[in-house]
Formats: structure tokens, C-alpha cells, sequence
């Protein structure tokens, strides 16, 4: 069994940060696994080690940087990767969710997994929606935002827990082969341990382009276009009580007693 | 040309973010010269498409396949329907169901998708407002293209509430069974316990800035302090410190409380969507940009570990070694 793994590089925000054209300076970024990626991963590799012959491949789309993101995706049981990059993807603005979701297929056909794990979203662009875009043009089955996951390989199907609005949750069979896209919270995601680290460095990361894997340069092109990037206006007029910690608590004890929350 | 928006309803009511389409889709409508048509696809149809007949529906489509949301079946019905109506543009509202048809609706379209929208202005092109970097920044975009598909974000316009007098028009589709993939078998409610989160006048909460489990009892020193209940954010629940019961947000529960003291909490919109109805919100977050601060009543810029040890003795606890 072959479980293909999506996975990105996020770009996390200093708490202060610059703005350059349409984007955030680079200066004002740091990168990391995919929060919900990493879910993903963890999913995948307690698969593979509850079962015989698995077989865990993450794909990523990025640049050279992104190597130490999903090498962490080796350091914790994924057996291979591939990464795409080209010319082309680091000339594009950006890129939208069809030509992830082009790109991730061109892989998934190439490496045709029994099924596909994505997380949710990604932290910084937050669209939501590759993983199931992804399915359609595979023509796989698919649910979205998964927290609990029982696979049945052999009568392929995955029992999954969809988890709603509100606290509620849905329980839902899905033939595969299927995208999942993984929840936070669906397990522990484990840390890279030391010896992990070191063998994922001589696990096989495969970088290719746009035309190995049978694309060319127009995937990239979009109907969207990003016009523009600000900070929001505070919308807030919050009361905010200033000096040092003493102080402050001191400010909003009274206020705490003065709204009778406790007994002045 | 019409705008379409697909409403959603769950276990026999229509959800909240379906009259919101209503709103949107009135204001996008008008701003391109069309009409505003709604879908209603599955459950009780016509009791769904009497109570969204809200002001400024030129249309209601009702579509009767299956009990519960299927996103097999959805996808079919919108197909059929869009290339029967040939709407500009195609609203759904960015929910869990939502994003488990629209991404999949968009692509066998062909029309381009933008999620998660919180602003949107008519015209040629259109242009779209959405959050990104965890609502650090806005970013605007254009859609160069006729037709394109968008998910909503809930509570962002006001429910149309004003009775309107829509044409209700029952609508065929062929739905091919043998391609639905997916089956729901049911639902389940999660994270009941002892503690109803929802009851309380008082809640302290707390996020991610509370890094380790270990430090968790300076917090529950200070709700113990002022009597009030201990909630949090998804992170906190995600990593097993508390129970599911004390998750508060867009899938854990929505709070109303006379106080709500969010402590280490940046304000993810998933979060601020289950507390926002708090009477008075009081943030304590070191982070002066954090969006909690968007909806603050009060805040204290400051590192948790300084302020919550000086409120815990302000009210004679004592704050734990952690």
C-alpha cells in the first residue's frame, strides 16, 4: 500500500513585520511545517507501522528552503519525497488552489498512492481547499476536515470522522482510493527524534519540475490576481491598562470587583 | 446572468451562514445588475425554501435528493444547476461542508475559486477581500474570468430578515448514484462531561501562550480564584490538556458569557466565532497586533507569566510554581 502525504512550508509572521509589494518581506518570515501537515504525516506513519508494506511519500511544491521542512516529514517515517520547483512556480505571484491542486495530481499520477493525506488548510494562505480540488481531478473520493480515521484496506474503504461546526461530528464511509484532509487534534504528531533526523538525510528526496512531471509553464497562469496586501485596520477600541505587571493586574482586579465578578 | 448561492442546513434546520448568503449575494447581485437565485438541496425542502424567502431572493430552487448533506450529491445537483442557469457567480459558504464540495464544484466547473472571502466588491473584474498569515494582513483580488466560485466566511454580513416574496421552483436533477463515493452514516455529538462551558457568567480561557501542559494549574489557580469555569482554544484541546467539553469556537461550543478572559489566545476567527457574543471580552496576550485585540473590551499587553501570578494573589490565591 502506497499512502501519498501532502505537505507544505508555511510562512509564519513576526509579530512585527514589513510589507513588500504584494507580500510580506522575507525578512519578517519564518518557515515550518504545515501545522495540519504535520497531522497528516503522523497519520500516515502510524499507518505504515500498523500495517505491512507501506510505503510513505510526501510531496511538497517549493523551493530549495523548503528541503528542511520536509526532510522533517522523513525525520518522522515518511520513506521518500519528492519537491517541485521550477523557474516558472518562483516567478509566479502566487499560486492559486487549481494549480496546487495541477501540480499534486501530475505527482499522484506518477506515483499512483491507494490514498492521499492533506491537512486542512495551510496556516498562511488558509484556502482550504487543495486537498479536495486535488481528489476531483484525480477522479478519487475524498472527505474533508477528518479527525478520526479507521481504514479498512482491504475492503477499501476509510470509516472517518468528519468534524462539524459545534461539536458535532459526522461519520462517514469513503471508498478509496480518496483524499482525506487531516484535522489537528486526530493524533499526537511525534517529534523528530535524533536518529530520525539523521536517517532522514539519507532517505531519497527527488526535486523535480514543472516538466518531469509532465507540465509546462501555463499551470501556473491564474484568472486570480493578488492587487493588493494590508494590514487590517483594528476594528477593536479595547481599553488597554499600561505598566509593569503589577500594575496592570492591580487595574483589572478592580475592574473584576467592580462588576461584582468577585467580592471587592 | 444571476448570482446562485447554495444554502446549507443541518439535521433539519437551516444554518445561520445561509441568510447571510442571502445578504451577499443581494449586495453582489445588485452591484451586477442580476438576480439572486437560491439552491436548497436535500432534507425538507420546501419548509427549507419558505424560511429562507428572505428580501431580495428573486428565486428559490429547490432540489430533493437525500435526507443529509451528501457532497457527492450536492456536486452533481450544482453541476446540473449551473449549466442550467449559467450564473455569473456561485456563492457557498465556507463551512466544513461547505469546503467539502466547493473545491470539488469549482474544479469539474472550471471556474476559479477563492475561499474564505470577507469582502467583495462587483464590477469588472470583481474583487474579493480575504484573510491570510492568520489574519495578519488583508489581501485583495481580482477575478479575471465571467464566472468563478466563492466560499463565504460566516458571520462576516448581517441575516437578511425581512420576508420576501421569491418564485419557489422545484428543480429535477439525475443524480447517479453509482458515482457517489461516500456514504454518512450518522452523527455524533462530542465532548460532553460535567462541566457545561456554555452556563457559565465567568469564563477564564486559555490558548496556545500557555506552551506546556505543566503550566495549565496557573490558570486553573486563577478561575479557582474568581470562581469562574476554565475553557480554551482548539490548540490547548488538540494536545489533550483538557477535555473537548472546554473547547470554545466554531467547532467546539459558543459561549455567552458576562466575562471572558482570554489569556494566551492570539483570536483565530475559528476561535472568536464561538466567543464573541461574550458581554465583556478581556484579553491578556503579549502580542499588541493579535486580532483578539479587534474585539477586546479591555487588554493588558503582557507576557501571561507576569500578569496571571499578580491577579491570582491580587485575589488572595497563591500562584503555583510552574
Amino acid at each position: 500500500m502506497k499512502i501519498l502525504v501532502t505537505v507544505k512550508e508555511v510562512a509564519e509572521v513576526d509579530d512585527e513585520f514589513d510589507i513588500s509589494g504584494l507580500d510580506i518581506a522575507d525578512s519578517s518570515l519564518e518557515y515550518d511545517l504545515n501545522e495540519w501537515d504535520d497531522y497528516a504525516v503522523e497519520e500516515a506513519v502510524q499507518i505504515s507501522e500498523d500495517n505491512d508494506d507501506v510505503e510513505v511519500v510526501s510531496v511538497t511544491i517549493g523551493p530549495e528552503r523548503s528541503e528542511e521542512t520536509i526532510r522533517m516529514a522523513l525525520a518522522k517515517g515518511a520513506d521518500r519525497a519528492i519537491r517541485v520547483w521550477d523557474d516558472s512556480l518562483e516567478d509566479a505571484q502566487f499560486l492559486d488552489v487549481d494549480t496546487k491542486a495541477e501540480i499534486l495530481a501530475a505527482v499522484a499520477e506518477e506515483e499512483d498512492p491507494d490514498f492521499i493525506l492533506s491537512g486542512v488548510q495551510a496556516g498562511d494562505d488558509a484556502n482550504g481547499a487543495t486537498g479536495v480540488a486535488l481528489a476531483e481531478k484525480l477522479d478519487f473520493e475524498w472527505a474533508a476536515v477528518v479527525n478520526a480515521l479507521d481504514l479498512d484496506a482491504d475492503a477499501g474503504v476509510a470509516s472517518v470522522r468528519r468534524e462539524l461546526e459545534g461539536g458535532v461530528e459526522e461519520l462517514t464511509d469513503v471508498d478509496l482510493p480518496a483524499v482525506l484532509t487531516i484535522q489537528t487534534g486526530i493524533n499526537e504528531p511525534r517529534y523528530a527524534s535524533l536518529r530520525g533526523i539523521r536517517q532522514a538525510q539519507r532517505k531519497p528526496l527527488d526535486a523535480q519540475g514543472l516538466d518531469d512531471i509532465g507540465l509546462d509553464a501555463d499551470v501556473v497562469e491564474s484568472p486570480v490576481e493578488r492587487t493588493d496586501m494590508y494590514e487590517p485596520e483594528s476594528e477593536g477600541d479595547a481599553t488597554l491598562w499600561e505598566g509593569d505587571a503589577s500594575d496592570t493586574a492591580s487595574e483589572l482586579a478592580e475592574f473584576l470587583r467592580d462588576k461584582g465578578v468577585v467580592e471587592s | 446572468m444571476s448570482v446562485l448561492a447554495i444554502t446549507e442546513h443541518r439535521r433539519g434546520s437551516l444554518r445561520d451562514v445561509s441568510y447571510e448568503l442571502v445578504t451577499v449575494g443581494r449586495e453582489l447581485a445588485d452591484e451586477l445588475g442580476e438576480d439572486l437565485e437560491l439552491a436548497v438541496i436535500g432534507g425538507d425542502v420546501d419548509s427549507f425554501a419558505s424560511d429562507v424567502n428572505r428580501e431580495g431572493v428573486d428565486t428559490i430552487y429547490t432540489v430533493d435528493e437525500g435526507e443529509e448533506f451528501n457532497h457527492g450529491i450536492y456536486a452533481q445537483a450544482i453541476e446540473q444547476l449551473h449549466a442550467e442557469l449559467d450564473p455569473s457567480a456561485l456563492l457557498m459558504p465556507n463551512s466544513v461542508n461547505g469546503l467539502d464540495y466547493a473545491p470539488a464544484v469549482a474544479e469539474s466547473l472550471d471556474l476559479p475559486l477563492v475561499t474564505d472571502v470577507i469582502g467583495l466588491e462587483g464590477g469588472s473584474p470583481v474583487e474579493v477581500t480575504r484573510e491570510q498569515y492568520g489574519g495578519k494582513v488583508e489581501t485583495t483580488y481580482d477575478i479575471g474570468e465571467d464566472q468563478f466560485a466563492i466560499t463565504i466566511r460566516s458571520a462576516e454580513w448581517p441575516q437578511a430578515e425581512a420576508d420576501g416574496d421569491a418564485a419557489i421552483e422545484a428543480v429535477d436533477v439525475d443524480i447517479d448514484e453509482s458515482a457517489l463515493g461516500s456514504t454518512v452514516n450518522g452523527f455524533e455529538e462530542v465532548g460532553g462531561g460535567d462541566v457545561d462551558i456554555t452556563e457559565a457568567d465567568v469564563l477564564v480561557s486559555i490558548g496556545r501562550g500557555i506552551e506546556e501542559e505543566e503550566n495549565l494549574p496557573l490558570v486553573e489557580e486563577l478561575a479557582d480564584a474568581l470562581g469562574a469555569t476554565l475553557s480554551s482554544s482548539r490548540p490547548i484541546v488538540d494536545n489533550g490538556w483538557l477535555p473537548k467539553n472546554r473547547q470554545v469556537g466554531q467547532s467546539g461550543k459558543v459561549v455567552t458569557p458576562d466575562v471572558y478572559i482570554a489569556i494566551g489566545i492570539s483570536g483565530a476567527v475559528q476561535h472568536v466565532a464561538g466567543m464573541k457574543g461574550a458581554d465583556t471580552i478581556i484579553a491578556i496576550n503579549k502580542d499588541p497586533n493579535a486580532p483578539i485585540y479587534d474585539l477586546a473590551d479591555y487588554g493588558i499587553v503582557d507576557d501571561l507569566f507576569e500578569v496571571v501570578p499578580e491577579l491570582i494573589e491580587e485575589f488572595g490565591g497563591e500562584a503555583p510554581d510552574i
